[in-house]
């Protein structure tokens, strides 16, 4: 079992998402360090990815600025690194398989392992297809986290009872993004959930006001942001740290208001 | 060949986002009622014979191979199908599938526009809502077709992300379909994407192969010695190919666009340049640098201008069954003018890749054998382009 389960004891979860190298990866680790210390319990690490089908043009548009800043999977791993002499709270990376498998599963996960990485998100990995990478994330000791979406129904169930770490729930149909209004039943998708397992699970996907972020707490473990935080980066650039902290502090206050 | 997960050898699967995973099992559970239904079936070969004018002529060019000198050359006449290309058999039998499963909405990418023009026509002729996404970089290569797609009734969508073409198309596609899935049915167009689009795309297409069997066996009483077509994902390659791979004396080529050439970076080669990856919900060979991150490719050819290769071919080329060879885009636009000159036929710029590789190898062979080309589409929508190719500016 990983560092993950800590995220959530006796509290309701923040996560920020973060994609590494937009603007570069000075302004990236000064951001993560400035959401922790602004209460973020875990953190979600964006690798890029030049196709990133399952993000609407926010995090797509970060993704291609990361990608032309020069930053790669290697640099990512020693900002990692970096970020571990001062940081404790659990880390996860997204990203999308084609990373992981082109830069060797064996050889990406064992790094995740040593770097102090407690899990890996892969939106293009679906549980029909989790083998491509559980038994090297088993080896090492790395979680692979499972999504569930409003259009899994009977899925929930099966997906939930084998979920490590930590369960994303896709709280809307389509692509990352903000929403002004998230209609899909989450209620009835978490109860499903917690009849199958004890795996905390989180919501994303279309949140960005506290007040979204405290609802979506309210039905289940915590809230992951990470469009909104992008289009901080995006406007405040290598000046975004100090914004994405005050976000990140109203958030984590609201997830904890309940 | 592939097996339940969709497997081709290592290749295929079904790496897409949990919320499309339950549209996929419909998908396949309903393909796999109706492949079998009688009543299907007979609309669908009503829909092949009386609309899209099938079967496709098998034509002997017999001044081509006159002139090279060489093998006997045939032409199977995908280009003389209802909207012109090959495209049309994948989309009337997606069509007709998407409509009994009680879809009211067609959504496609499109490269050349071929497929786009193609989906458009059968949601016309179904009464279904129709939405194309063709890369920003396509829609001004190709604009003929983005007027034809308009005219039949389709809303196209310049997809601005990324390179702009096709593969943008399809991620664009993709997304899509995420936000919409309930009345919507994402008709892909070649042989690839998650399981079990590269089975029920190449079942579609393989009337191709079916009836260059029945009609080479009618003109020449026996099999062909090699049948060539071009790939991009790879639709009308598969369709050529599919009902001759058990035939192991017949040799299938596939013919990819190398674009400036193979040691370039402008290129489209998958085969020849790809490496194994995981992306558009398959496994299988893709042009990616070092940290797979996938490659901005680039060919003359829209079409064939896609930085991956069907699941099926690449389990063809490990396992040795078909050959593929690059072909450039000036080898390409010379056998565009060639067949036009040669044999009055003007075919599209990615069929024109496999006529190219056949104007090299027919020479090579005796005259008592024969190859089939998939002249998988025609060329009109192209004479723009081949002309700025030339340097010359036409107005259409």
């Amino acid at each position: 079992m990983s560092n993950i389960k800590s995220a959530f004891e006796n509290k309701k979860a923040f996560i920020p998402f973060i994609t590494c190298g937009d603007p570069d990866l000075e302004t990236t680790k000064e951001i993560v360090k400035e959401a922790v210390k602004n209460g973020a319990s875990l953190i979600e690490l964006g690798i890029p990815f030049s196709d990133p089908t399952a993000e609407g043009p926010v995090i797509q548009g970060a993704n291609i600025r990361a990608l032309a800043g020069g930053v790669t999977t290697d640099k990512i791993f020693d900002l990692v690194r970096d970020l571990r002499k001062e940081i404790t709270i659990p880390m996860v990376f997204m990203t999308y398989a084609n990373v992981v498998y082109s830069y060797g599963s064996d050889k990406f996960i064992k790094t995740c392992s040593e770097i102090g990485i407690d899990g890996i998100i892969l939106p293009d990995l679906p549980f029909e297809e989790k083998e491509e990478f559980l038994p090297e994330c088993d080896k090492y000791g790395v979680d692979l986290i499972s999504l569930i979406a409003p259009t899994s129904e009977n899925r929930i169930a099966m997906i939930a009872k084998e979920a490590k770490g930590f369960i994303y729930v896709v709280s809307s149909l389509g692509v990352t993004g903000t929403r002004s209004e998230i209609k899909t039943d989450l209620e009835s998708i978490v109860k499903v959930v917690r009849e199958s397992t004890d795996t905390p699970c989180a919501i994303g996907f279309g949140i960005s006001t506290p007040e979204q972020a405290k609802k979506m707490a309210s039905v289940s473990d915590g809230a992951i942001v990470g469009s909104a935080i992008i289009k901080i980066m995006e406007k405040y650039g290598k000046e975004s740290p100090k914004y994405v902290g005050e976000y990140v502090r109203s958030m984590v206050d609201a997830v904890n208001s309940l | 060949m592939s097996n339940p997960n969709g497997r081709f050898g290592i290749h295929g699967g079904q790496y897409i986002p949990e919320t499309l995973m339950n549209a996929v099992i419909e998908l396949e559970k309903a393909y796999n009622h109706y492949k079998n239904d009688p009543e299907f079936n007979k609309e669908l070969s009503e829909l092949f014979n009386e609309y899209a004018g099938r079967p496709s002529r098998l034509y002997f060019a017999e001044k081509m191979t006159k002139d090279l000198g060489g093998a006997k050359i045939y032409l199977k006449r995908e280009d003389l199908n209802h909207t012109g290309a090959h495209k049309i058999n994948n989309v009337l039998g997606q069509a007709l599938l998407a409509k009994k499963m009680g879809k009211t909405r067609l959504i496609a990418e499109t490269g050349a526009g071929q497929h786009g023009v193609a989906t458009a026509t059968a949601a016309a002729l179904m009464g279904m809502e129709c939405v194309v996404f063709m890369g920003e970089e396509d829609t001004i290569r190709q604009a003929l077709n983005v007027y034809r797609m308009k005219l039949l009734g389709a809303t196209v969508v310049p997809v601005k992300s990324g390179t702009r073409t096709l593969k943008d198309a399809v991620s664009e596609a993709m997304r899509e379909w995420t936000n919409r899935i309930d009345d919507t049915h994402y008709c892909l167009g070649s042989v690839m994407g998650p399981h079990p689009f590269p089975t029920i795309v190449r079942d579609f297409q393989a009337v191709i192969s079916k009836e260059i069997k029945e009609q080479i066996l009618e003109k020449e009483g026996r099999l062909p010695d090699a049948v060539l077509a071009c790939v991009g994902g790879g639709s009308n390659a598969i369709g050529t190919f599919y009902n001759f791979i058990e035939d192991k004396d017949v040799r299938l080529i596939g013919c990819e666009a190398a674009g400036r050439g193979i040691d370039t970076f402008e290129t489209a080669a998958t085969i020849a340049t790809g490496r194994l990856g995981i992306f558009h919900g398959m496994k299988s060979y893709f042009c990616q640098d070092k940290y797979g991150q996938i490659a901005p490719v680039y060919s003359i050819s829209a079409g064939l201008d896609y930085p991956g290769v069907g699941p099926e071919h690449a389990y063809l080329h490990d396992i040795g069954r078909a050959e593929y060879v690059p072909v450039t885009d000036e080898e390409a636009v010379c056998a565009f003018e060639y067949l036009a000159k040669t044999e009055g036929i003007i075919p599209a710029i990615e069929s024109a890749h496999a006529i190219a590789h056949a104007i090299k190898l027919a020479p090579t062979m005796d005259k008592d054998k024969i190859i089939v080309i998939t002249v998988s589409g025609r060329g009109d929508k192209d004479c723009a382009a081949i002309a700025r190719y030339r340097g010359e500016d036409i107005y259409e």
